[in-house]
């Protein structure tokens, strides 16, 4: 049986005032996670609490949030880690306007990627690419923004969620395109990267940021071909 | 201003808004949330083509055939036709999309999958779903950029806008600020599986929430073959839901097993020696619900005789999933499934062409009933939802019948969202009468059940809607008194040939629930 108090940071709308509000919880369930607690409780609330998710199985990057102050998937944050805590702290994301409860607008990470214009103009072939695979593999959560010391929503640096588009398409950029990705690679990840690396262990999809970013420097800045592929 | 509404953002409503922009034609794309969160990215053994690349001289015939025979004879051999002939295509685009598919030397490699004698399926290790919804949302992106695709993530279907029944459009709600829109234009559904009619017995998502199909029910919509429900034979419980363990696991040789007298039984490899574990999936999940039975414990999938490349380059994902969830590591481990709900054959009643039964509103992807008949084949979902979307927006390109478009803002009340205790209730009703073995008693008692339920208390609009779904969803199974593909009656246990009909469920007066059987259409010499 596991035994813990939820702490989570509640408002009905942008504009209201944040309150934590304490729960009690308890389920027989050794494997549950965030996800399925938030579930739980909800049956039993009145005004339930407000989050987003989809998948959970840690394939859709809905619900990413703050737990104990870390960006994470509910999902994929078991309640075992808090029990001998006792509690967990659960809050939105800072980085983005909240919208209610554990719910953020994300849609400035994806007007960042309209604004590279991240796609193939033309027929691109990757030819089974392992880079172009692991880059595909991006949930577009938001965890390695939240966890960015660069980031800031409306600030020129797009993210390593935007350089792993990025780093897809640049597996196969038609000729006609260089000039233009590689223009707004370096303006919305080169030059706002301060190479801390906190997206490599916070990525909830253990993608190899680190790798994905050598690479893509190397072809949009510094004009290498990529590393011979394993 | 937007001449197609398109209600949903996975596979099928990104094909759709793709093939429409191709041609110069604009579309509002409304879902719940961003398309990274829609159930396709759960798809993980891969798409179905007679791509022949293997030198084991498939042919889109043989697809095709196999298809229609994995559905038992119940799905449109016309739709069909067109749907495995123009399966080659549809993955050379993907390929085009820059879609990393494993490949031989030279070209793509397809895996075996099954109900199927021929490698045919295309894959990406085993995320084959994630990875080609990131290049087909990239793809839709620059037609967003274009200004032909307008997005409305966040936005709740509320319920068709019908003038005379014909639709002229939708109302749907922003559930970031509440607001009301009401959207004129024609209308196309691509709005997912029923998984939220199961709350966590399915490997499906939760946003699929079963409203939209029961909403358009009510409004008059027709619905088909309800009965059909996919349970994938190998699914692991996790916390909240089903996990789906790929097919893939088998088509590169995973073993299926359940302990008879201190004994390994490969029951399905004794009996069916030349599928063995690669059966169809309802034949493989009605074996692991007998042999259990019969035996008790539970079916074990041994994959530990797997070669090292196989996890490295295959199913790498799915170690690192297993894993994660089991805390054992299949490479050494046999590991305990089970059968879980896995895919909606019956939906959304439409034609080869996409429509429904109401003029101007169109249905692709899960949410329709097409192409997969009784029991859909491994590796045909993506493909369904793919050539649908785009078969669909062909027809409406085609119909050239584009009505008055319009946005306007709408005041109003909306209904409150139906009560998780009447939807764990109606769930747990259905589940006793349509597991994957059925039969007269059973079914009645459900029936019974969800009447007593109903008549319990003056529901609000959504729960009705439920309510008249699930009885739709038990009628079909009691009026089809035969066994065929997914659905089994131990009461009725052979094929009968005068079933070989589609069920179809009617709303009547908003209240009253009407079963009938419509032939198959012929095969055409045209298609």
């Amino acid at each position: 049986m596991i035994t813990l108090k939820l702490e989570i940071l509640r408002r009905t709308s942008p504009e209201d005032t944040p309150v934590w509000k304490c729960y009690d919880y308890q389920t027989p369930d050794d494997t549950a996670n965030i996800a399925s607690a938030l579930n739980d409780l909800n049956q039993t609330l009145e005004n339930p609490v407000r989050w987003e998710c989809s998948c959970l199985q840690k394939k859709c990057g809905a619900c990413a949030m703050l737990i104990n102050q870390k960006p994470r998937l509910a999902c994929d944050t078991s309640l075992k880690e808090f029990v001998k805590a006792g509690t967990v702290r659960i809050e939105p994301l800072r980085k983005f306007p909240v919208i209610a409860d554990l719910i953020v607008d994300r849609t400035i990470l994806f007007e960042n990627l309209k604004t590279m214009k991240l796609w193939f103009a033309e027929n691109a072939k990757t030819n089974g690419s392992q880079t172009a695979y692991e880059a595909s593999r991006c949930l577009q959560c938001g965890c390695c923004l939240e966890i960015c010391p660069n980031f800031y929503a409306g600030g020129d640096f797009a993210g390593m969620s935007a350089m792993t588009l990025t780093a897809r398409l640049l597996t196969a950029l038609p000729e006609a395109q260089k000039k233009e990705i590689f223009k707004a690679y370096q303006k919305h990840i080169y030059e706002g990267c301060g190479k801390s690396l906190a997206c490599r262990k916070i990525c909830p999809a253990g993608i190899e940021i680190d790798q994905l970013l050598v690479n893509s420097n190397a072809v949009a800045v510094w004009k290498r071909k990529f590393r011979h592929e394993k | 201003m937007q001449h197609v509404i398109i209600i949903g953002a996975g596979l099928a409503g990104l094909s759709a808004a793709a093939a429409l922009a191709e041609k110069n034609i604009s579309c509002a794309l409304i879902s719940l949330q961003n398309s990274e969160r829609a159930q396709s990215v759960l798809a993980e053994g891969g798409i179905n083509a007679a791509l022949d690349t293997m030198g084991e001289q498939d042919s889109v015939q043989y697809h095709y055939e196999d298809t229609l025979k994995g559905g038992v004879w119940l799905a449109d051999p016309n739709a069909v036709r067109n749907l495995t002939g123009h399966a080659p295509e549809i993955v050379r685009w993907l390929e085009n999309l820059g879609v990393p598919f494993n490949m031989t030397d030279s070209d793509i490699m397809l895996r075996n999958f099954g109900g199927q004698k021929k490698k045919r399926t295309a894959y990406a290790r085993s995320s084959t779903g994630k990875i080609i919804m990131t290049a087909l949302i990239d793809q839709v992106r620059k037609y967003e950029a274009s200004g032909l695709v307008h997005r409305y993530s966040h936005h709740n279907f509320i319920k068709l806008l019908l003038e005379n029944q014909i639709c002229s459009g939708v109302r749907i709600q922003n559930l970031y600020t509440g607001e009301l829109l009401d959207f004129k234009g024609i209308v196309l559904l691509c709005s997912g599986g029923m998984n939220g009619i199961f709350p966590g017995v399915t490997t499906g998502t939760t946003q699929n929430s079963g409203d939209v199909t029961a909403t358009v029910f009510r409004q008059g919509v027709a619905l088909a073959n309800l009965e059909m429900l996919q349970y994938h034979p190998t699914t692991i419980g996790i916390s909240g839901k089903r996990c789906l363990v790929t097919e893939a696991a088998r088509g590169e040789g995973g073993r299926l097993y359940i302990m008879k007298q201190n004994q390994k039984c490969y029951f399905m490899e004794e009996k069916y020696p030349e599928l063995k574990n690669l059966m169809p999936r309802d034949v493989v999940a009605r074996e692991m619900f007998f042999v259990r039975r019969e035996f008790g414990g539970e079916v074990f999938l041994d994959m530990t005789e797997l070669p090292e490349l196989t996890w490295q380059k295959k199913l790498s994902d799915l170690r690192q999933e297993i894993l994660h969830y089991l805390h054992l590591d299949p490479k050494t481990n046999p590991i305990p499934v089970r059968e879980g709900i896995h895919y909606f054959m019956g939906g959304i009643d439409t034609d080869e062409f996409h429509r429904t039964n109401i003029k101007h509103l169109y249905a692709a992807g899960e949410c329709s009933c097409q192409y997969h008949g009784a029991n859909r084949l491994g590796g045909n979902s993506m493909l369904g939802a793919l050539y649908g979307g785009r078969k669909a927006a062909e027809t409406i390109i085609n119909s050239a019948d584009f009505i008055s478009e319009e946005n306007i803002n709408y005041s109003g009340e909306i209904p409150p969202p139906a009560s998780p205790v009447l939807i764990r209730n109606i769930s747990q009703i259905l589940v006793s009468g349509l597991g994957i073995v059925r039969n007269q008693r059973s079914l009645q008692t459900a029936l019974e059940n969800l009447h007593s339920l109903s008549e319990q208390k003056d529901y609000t609009f959504y729960e009705k809607n439920r309510l008249l779904l699930a009885e739709a969803m038990l009628l079909s199974a009691l009026e089809r008194k035969e066994s065929r593909g997914a659905h089994y009656r131990e009461d009725y246990p052979d094929k009968n040939e005068a079933f070989r009909k589609t069920t179809v469920s009617e709303c009547e007066t908003e209240s009253q629930v009407r079963i009938s059987f419509r032939p198959i259409p012929e095969m055409r010499s045209d298609t």
